[in-house]
């Protein structure tokens, strides 16, 4: 098995036995990336540098035998959302082309302590405003499992390199989507935290309410030993949530006997791909065999969850990204005369379309007279669908899902029509209106060879059950052992 | 016809915390452009607002101050605008649902008291500054400067409840006040510690309906606002008696000519899209706090200066003066506590200690004469010991020196009655009572000199400065 392959724990393994040097490691993600990463472009930055002084460091941490975590010397990648002292932070967009923050995120500064290795910094749709990566700046990425397609996005790089094992792990950001929706389209596994589990702060906002961090990894056990890394409290952050970090990966365990499964009609939709739903039923089936009682429950709002979601998404993208005004750093472009002007110039030339048509839908939605019927109304309306979740919670343990309604598309195939876009988030967006961990796990190809996702959604801070949850899913489904062409 | 103005006044006033309001970097007033700053408050991508709890005790003592209902939940609120000192593209406010709403402050004027309402009181960010260049390298540029940006402010707006520019500046005052004497900020208008905006109307006496209003601002003195005010009150009652109407606008102060100039119409206001910041959580203000704010109030102004009245039954017009600082305050009364002289005490306070203090150009909190020495310097005039005017005297070399006025009449003899005008009321005395001696020494009898002198020693109980006192009576009686 070629070590590019091996998840996080099987790395770390031959890390500390010192089979391994993380340099060594490290060098092979490199040498990997730049055999296929032309083609494929999940990074937009490769940091190659800074990687090997990580590794270096971390071999010695390894060599010294004390302060180890499962990280340590373990190349990962980073969504180009991510603050990092002294590297490129670009949001996939033009306006922070050649931008290098003087601060790293905080989970990146976790990260770093627990001595992970930086590859660089993956693709995404700009501003993490899409579910197909091709709104990037820096190109498109393609998905490893089929070259005419999407990876999904935002996180379609981080997801994109997990599945060509251009690294060991990844992490991302999801807003609507944006970890689990790649996951699914990538075959690999993508977990969103409950709101406020992992800190915020260095994380380039689009929507703050909704906005949350967390890993993209080749199994859940690795879900489970990067989240328990990157959780907790952050004084830095005060939407952060203040409870104990438990220990998620010591604690996975399989036997889901007696587990309540709710099943909500509503995310299997008219319209949807049939071989998707196939797949899906087929792994729910799978978590009946391991003993979970399959309870149908009703989530009934869920039809609305889209509207409010580009309401409060754009609305609060609206505002997050007026800060880019070529004033302070990031491109500035001085034509015309004077200040006005020079605004003008610079987001029109600094932002991308979609980022544009966000921005204007969010600065309607909160205008003076347009307030209440947009914005007021959407938020009343996503209290609903919380509320759903709550009643839904009373029977039920966890919730099982589609991830997507459908496998990768082509490239190209959406990008006229951005409401077709936006559909793709169709069964994802829920969680992140309610606040609720959610995790996408690979659940089969479709004939075509594409991957599709079964997503499980748990209770307020509930990972730990959405973990074993899908820990139990993966441990009954069995090794997959298809992996992409490349 | 007669018409009255309709004022009502917005303060946006600094609070002297050590740390910004958003982030840890200091507020210290006057250092190097942009060497107070960090990702929250220069806006980097990613940085988000944690609120500094102090300035929040602040603001809910200033909402206790002036009577408000401290709301237990408020909200803030992103108010949107691009503007260059503005690093987030949006100014982290309070909107509907501020932290402290309902209150009051009583005014006095020539036309007597007054309540004016406080509608509300909001926490929110300061912006940066512009700094406008000029030369041949900097014309035409304009450098940003973010070490104010962050700075925590509140702002305070009452109801439209003044009547004239001089119910405006008392209410101002009175504001400040408060402020100065919670200590939650320096109040300093110059600097843009403590601003002023003021919406202003006219309408026909006995009318209720408002009339259009004008907001005006650039007013950084008490007198900029009393004039930008009555200039405005006249701009309005013109135009209307010309026939014409007021237009709802923005004008800017000109202090320089004295005139308000139309800066904004309502069509180019600003639509700041507010709405509840998602980065901060509701502000909860616990019981606890509130008490604790209630317990840490100080008496204010205007309960203290009516104690003042009653207490010391000092004139009006003193207790003003006494109570216009805190420590201007106290210092009265511990040296009334120290003389049980009230109004010799107001006078000496009023009177030398300001005076010198303005000469000088220091605060009380400055004054190098302590209130336990200007108290011992007023009972030694009390007791007669020194006349007024040596106290005087030896208030001035307390004031030089900071030493104590026993020390220094010892030291300089001032107890000894070198006043000329008291000796000679003496020596006049003891020549009118021995005629006939003074006759004799006239005549020729020098050695009588020591007799007169010993007469004065006498009839001063000893204290009179036998050297003025030889020369005074040889002075009277070359005559």
């Amino acid at each position: 098995m070629d070590l590019t392959s091996k998840t996080i724990a099987g790395l770390s393994e031959m890390l500390q036995k010192r089979e391994l040097t993380s340099k060594e490691a490290a060098g092979l993600y490199l040498e990997r990336i730049a055999a296929l990463d032309p083609s494929i472009n999940s990074y937009i930055t490769v940091t190659t540098e800074s990687a090997l002084a990580d590794a270096e460091k971390a071999d010695k941490r390894l060599a010294s035998g004390t302060d180890i975590t499962p990280l340590t010397g373990v190349p990962i990648s980073v969504k180009d959302i991510f603050c990092t002292e002294g590297l490129k932070t670009t949001c996939a967009s033009r306006m922070l082309e050649g931008f290098i923050p003087p601060y790293d995120s905080t989970v990146i500064k976790k990260l770093k302590d627990a001595g992970a290795v930086i590859l660089g910094k993956t693709n995404m749709d700009e501003f993490a405003m899409g579910s197909s990566t091709e709104n990037s700046a820096f190109g498109s990425t393609l998905n490893p499992w089929a070259e005419d397609r999407v990876p999904g996005g935002s996180s379609g790089g981080s997801a994109a390199s997990v599945a060509a094992d251009l690294c060991a792990a990844s992490i991302g950001t999801d807003t609507g989507g944006s970890i689990r929706q790649p996951a699914s389209c990538c075959g690999v596994v993508g977990l969103k935290p409950t709101y406020g589990r992992v800190s915020r702060y260095g994380m380039i906002a689009f929507a703050s309410s909704l906005d949350q961090a967390g890993p993209l990894t080749k199994d859940v056990k690795d879900a489970a030993i990067m989240l328990g890394l990157m959780a907790g409290r952050d004084n830095c952050d005060s939407t952060s949530i203040d409870a104990s970090v438990p220990d998620y990966a010591g604690s996975l365990q399989d036997n889901i006997k007696g587990l309540r499964i709710g099943i909500p009609n509503e995310y299997f939709i008219e319209g949807m791909d049939k071989e998707t739903e196939g797949l899906v039923r087929e792994g729910i089936k799978t978590l009946k065999d391991a003993g979970a009682v399959i309870v149908d429950i009703s989530l009934p709002h869920t039809e609305y969850a889209v509207s409010v979601y580009y309401l409060v998404a754009t609305a609060e993208a609206s505002s997050n990204l007026a800060r880019y005004d070529g004033v302070k750093y990031g491109q500035r472009v001085d034509i015309g005369s004077g200040l006005i002007d020079m605004y003008k110039a610079t987001r029109d030339a600094g932002f991308g379309a979609e980022v544009k048509r966000r921005i204007m839908l969010g600065t309607y939605a909160l205008s003076s007279g347009y307030y209440d019927a947009y914005y007021k109304k959407a938020t009343d309306v996503r209290a609903l669908i919380k509320n759903d979740f709550d009643e839904a919670f009373k029977t039920c343990d966890v919730i099982a899902t589609p991830t997507a309604p459908a496998p990768a598309f082509k490239i190209g195939e959406r990008t006229s029509d951005p409401l077709t876009m936006y559909l793709s988030d169709i069964f994802t967006i829920s969680c992140n209106l309610a606040g609720l961990p959610g995790i996408s796990l690979p659940c089969g190809l479709t004939e075509a060879g594409l991957p599709t996702g079964l997503q499980i959604i748990g209770k307020f801070l509930g990972e730990q059950d959405v973990l074993n949850t899908a820990y139990a899913y993966e441990q009954a489904r069995g090794p997959i052992t298809q992996k992409p062409k490349l | 016809m007669k018409y009255e103005a309709v004022i009502g006044l917005e303060i946006h006033s600094q609070l002297l915390t050590n740390t910004k309001i958003f982030c840890g970097c200091s507020t210290r007033f006057g250092a190097a452009p942009n060497s107070q700053v960090c990702p929250v408050c220069l806006g980097l991508p990613g940085a988000l607002p944690v609120l500094n709890g102090k300035a929040v005790e602040f603001a809910v003592e200033m909402g206790l101050a002036v009577e408000c209902t401290i709301n237990r939940e408020s909200v803030f609120a992103r108010k949107n605008y691009f503007y260059p000192d503005l690093p987030k593209g949006y100014q982290i406010s309070q909107y509907d649902k501020p932290l402290a709403e309902h209150g009051t402050l009583q005014i006095e004027t020539d036309d007597g008291r007054r309540n004016i309402g406080v509608t509300r009181i909001h926490m929110e960010e300061d912006a940066g500054k512009l700094i406008h260049g000029e030369g041949a390298e900097d014309g035409g540029h304009s450098f940003v400067d973010l070490n104010r940006a962050c700075t925590p402010l509140i702002e305070i707006v009452s109801e439209p409840d003044m009547r004239t520019p001089e119910e405006a500046v008392a209410y101002l005052k009175g504001m400040r006040d408060i402020i100065l004497y919670l200590g939650i900020s320096d109040g300093n208008m110059e600097e843009g510690s403590f601003r002023c905006d003021a919406n202003i109307s006219i309408r026909p006496v006995g009318q209720t309906t408002l009339g259009t209003k004008a907001e005006l601002k650039n007013m950084n003195s008490f007198k900029f606002i009393k004039d930008g005010l009555a200039y405005e009150i006249e701009r309005q009652i013109d135009l209307i008696e010309g026939g014409g109407h007021v237009v709802q606008e923005t004008r800017l102060f000109d202090s320089a000519r004295g005139i308000t100039l139309a800066m904004r119409g309502k069509e180019e206001a600003h639509d700041y899209r507010y709405f509840p910041e998602p980065d901060l959580k509701p502000l909860v203000i616990t019981e606890e706090l509130i008490e604790r704010a209630r317990k840490s109030l100080p008496e204010l102004p205007v309960a203290k200066k009516e104690r003042f009245i009653k207490e010391y039954e000092i004139p009006t017009y003193d207790a003003g003066v006494l109570i216009s600082s805190r420590v201007l305050a106290e210092y009265y009364e511990a040296v009334v506590k120290a003389t049980a002289e009230a109004k010799l005490s107001s006078n000496w306070v009023m009177g030398e200690v300001l005076r010198a203090l303005k000469e000088d150009n220091r605060e009380i909190g400055e004054c190098p004469v302590s209130a336990h020495n200007l108290a011992e310097l007023i009972l030694m005039v009390k007791k007669g010991i020194i006349s007024n005017t040596i106290a005087k005297e030896v208030f001035a070399e307390m004031y030089k020196t900071g030493g104590k006025a026993h020390e220094i009449v010892s030291k300089k003899g001032l107890s000894q009655i070198s006043d000329e005008s008291a000796l000679v009321a003496v020596i006049d005395e003891v020549l009118s009572k021995n005629a006939d001696s003074v006759e004799r020494y006239k005549a020729g009898e020098q050695k009588l000199l020591g007799f007169f002198v010993g007469q004065v020693m006498k009839g001063t109980k000893g204290q009179a400065n036998p050297g003025l006192v030889n020369k005074l009576l040889k002075e009277r009686l070359k005559g």
